[in-house]
């Protein structure tokens, strides 16, 4: 069946709709966002918020409503209510990042993402809960509490971004922001049913990021449509001086979201369906990438021989990277320090630190630590950025022959909470297919694709080139409207925005 | 992996408890790491960046500063000028 621009767009986005809707004097912000509010608290069971600024947010909201009745001209995102993970500063907004290292911080200034949100007249609803200091695949390593997925509350969101995700689906908010070094806004976007863009690396500044892996860390939104990731996404991204590593490429107009799919050369690794996907997940994406096929686009094999390496070559970039980053967090400026006598600063810093670092955060410093340590460099670290170089050549290659490469964006669906906490080995594993792209520095994205006999989500990973994020948005909103309409909501659900 | 020496190198005390446990598990993420050993990398350049960049120059103008208050109201312990630690010497 051939489709053409007119009837295969993607899906209408809530985005413009809130926006549209306020331009036709329907409703104000403040409404909008009152109604976030209550949605936000009629769902506190999913634990995903760290702090509402529900304050702030409706004085915002009052004052873009006042200069709307003045006749000013707005920006793109007005009135909209925007979620943004712990781990983005927000200036006068706790910023704990989901550890106690960090509790009780009001930063002294914003993110560069939220300044641009901020230009775009926004609006920050308030934090998002998530892994601490984004080091995490479930959302259980917050020093507050694990988020539960809405879509079935015994289990994990997905993570580290399962806040983000989890307020999104449960409909407190349209869109959020996340951050991705692994997978971290891909992974949940898959377990809620979401769209979930990683940005190309350097495409959106990481200034007023919490550092993790300062190599791999990307800022991205979360969504229910393809039309508001690309939203957002034109918002926050283009260079930043402020970011040394940003990008000064331009970033073109998500305007050609409808375009068909035909003569698209679609990728599909071979490594990416091997033993440890779940049969439901395949047969999922097995679908939609015969869609894609029956809708014009070629679909051709590729390989990526270094995928299986890649989760091993990922836990010794990114602890080294955090080992050193996280050497900020000591006590002396901001955040936790300890209050049991100490006898020099050398006490106090790893005193402070040992109170106030989880679990999983301490073993990733200590793994990193130790990676970059005398007589161990060589093997470990640079050994790392060796294999680094093989897979992002694995990618130059495969590109060579394709404009997309489509997989699962995890190899399961939601687990339950607590399922998967006793083997930490076990739980990096799962990133298996999230991991490579980061490591190349590509784009991709997480687009719904079908449910398990369960109920749960899956997703289907998008993986682009650098600077690929148009191309791969207009499949993801190709695939959107070609799979079939599914209406169901998740079980903890509420009518926010 | 030596936990104590490299626990100090981290600047984190550790309870008997942790060390035990953490040499366990990361000792097992190693032995799983050790699988990049069987890769060749002769002759190839470590990545350290994955896109070609410049290093960016900026006119050596003051730009936009943190206010004093503010930063210091979020320090653990202050003067009013400075941030407040123990004896370092």
């Amino acid at each position: 069946m051939a489709t053409t621009k007119a009837d295969a767009g993607p899906k209408p986005g809530v985005v413009a709709a809130l926006v549209d809707a306020q331009r036709r004097g329907e409703v104000t912000a403040t409404a909008l966002v009152e109604r976030s509010i209550a949605a936000a608290r009629a769902t506190q069971t999913l634990n995903a918020w760290t702090h509402l600024a529900a304050d702030k947010a409706l004085a915002r909201a009052a004052d873009i409503d006042r200069r709307r009745s003045r006749g000013e001209k707005l920006g793109p995102l007005a009135g909209v209510p925007v979620g943004v993970k712990d781990q983005i500063v927000t200036r006068g907004i706790p910023t704990t990042a989901g550890s106690r290292i960090l509790e009780g911080w009001v930063p002294p200034y914003d993110a560069t993402v939220i300044r641009r949100l901020e230009a775009a007249d926004a609006i920050v609803l308030g934090k998002l809960n998530q892994d601490e200091l984004a080091m995490g695949s479930s959302s259980e390593s917050s020093a507050v509490g694990p988020v539960r997925n809405p879509w079935d509350p015994a289990r994990v969101p997905g993570g580290s971004s399962g806040g983000s995700a989890a307020a999104v689906a449960a409909g407190v908010c349209p869109v959020s922001l996340g951050t991705d070094t692994g997978g971290s806004i891909r992974q949940p976007a898959s377990f809620c049913g979401l769209v979930g863009l990683k940005p190309t690396y350097g495409r959106v500044s990481r200034h007023g990021a919490v550092a993790f892996a300062s190599s791999l860390d990307q800022i991205g939104p979360l969504g229910r449509t393809v039309a508001d990731v690309a939203a957002v996404f034109e918002v926050i991204a283009g260079h930043d001086p402020q970011d040394a590593t940003s990008l000064t490429a331009p970033v073109p107009a998500m305007d050609d979201l409808g375009e068909a799919v035909a003569g698209l050369r679609v990728g599909v690794p071979g490594e990416y369906f091997a033993s440890g996907l779940d049969p439901f997940v395949r047969a999922a994406v097995d679908g939609a990438i015969a869609l894609l096929g029956a809708n014009g686009a070629e679909v051709v094999p590729v390989e990526l021989p270094h995928t299986r390496y890649a989760v091993a070559t990922y836990y010794l970039v990114a602890t080294a990277e955090a080992s050193s980053n996280l050497s900020r967090l000591d006590g002396v400026r901001y955040g936790h320090r300890t209050v049991s006598s100490v006898k020099d600063i050398g006490e106090l810093y790893a005193r402070s630190r040992a109170e106030g670092f989880g679990p999983e955060v301490k073993r990733r410093i200590l793994l990193g630590t130790f990676a970059l340590s005398h007589g161990y460099y060589d093997a470990y670290y640079k050994k790392a950025q060796q294999v680094r170089t093989l897979i992002r050549r694995d990618f130059e290659q495969a590109f060579e022959r394709c404009d997309v490469i489509v997989g699962p964006t995890s190899p399961v669906t939601a687990f339950g909470l607590g399922e998967r906490l006793g083997d930490p080995l076990q739980m990096y594993l799962m990133d298996i297919y999230t991991i490579p792209s980061s490591l190349a520095g590509n784009t991709s994205v997480s687009v719904p694709c079908g449910f398990d006999p369960e109920g749960m989500p899956i997703g289907l990973q998008i993986i682009g080139p650098p600077l690929g994020e148009g191309r791969i948005l207009r499949v993801a909103g190709q695939l959107e409207r070609l799979l079939p309409a599914d209406e169901r909501k998740p079980r903890v659900y509420a009518e926010g925005c | 992996m030596d936990i104590e020496k490299v626990a100090k190198l981290a600047r984190i005390e550790l309870t008997d408890a942790e060390k035990e446990r953490f040499s366990a598990e990361l000792d097992a993420i190693l032995a799983y790491v050790e699988e990049l050993a069987a890769v060749d990398t002769e002759g190839v350049e470590p990545t350290t960046h994955v896109l070609p960049l410049a290093l960016a120059m900026r006119a050596d103008e003051v730009g936009e500063k943190l206010d004093r208050a503010e930063v210091l109201a979020a320090a653990p312990a202050h003067d009013g000028h400075a941030f407040i630690v123990p004896k370092v010497l």
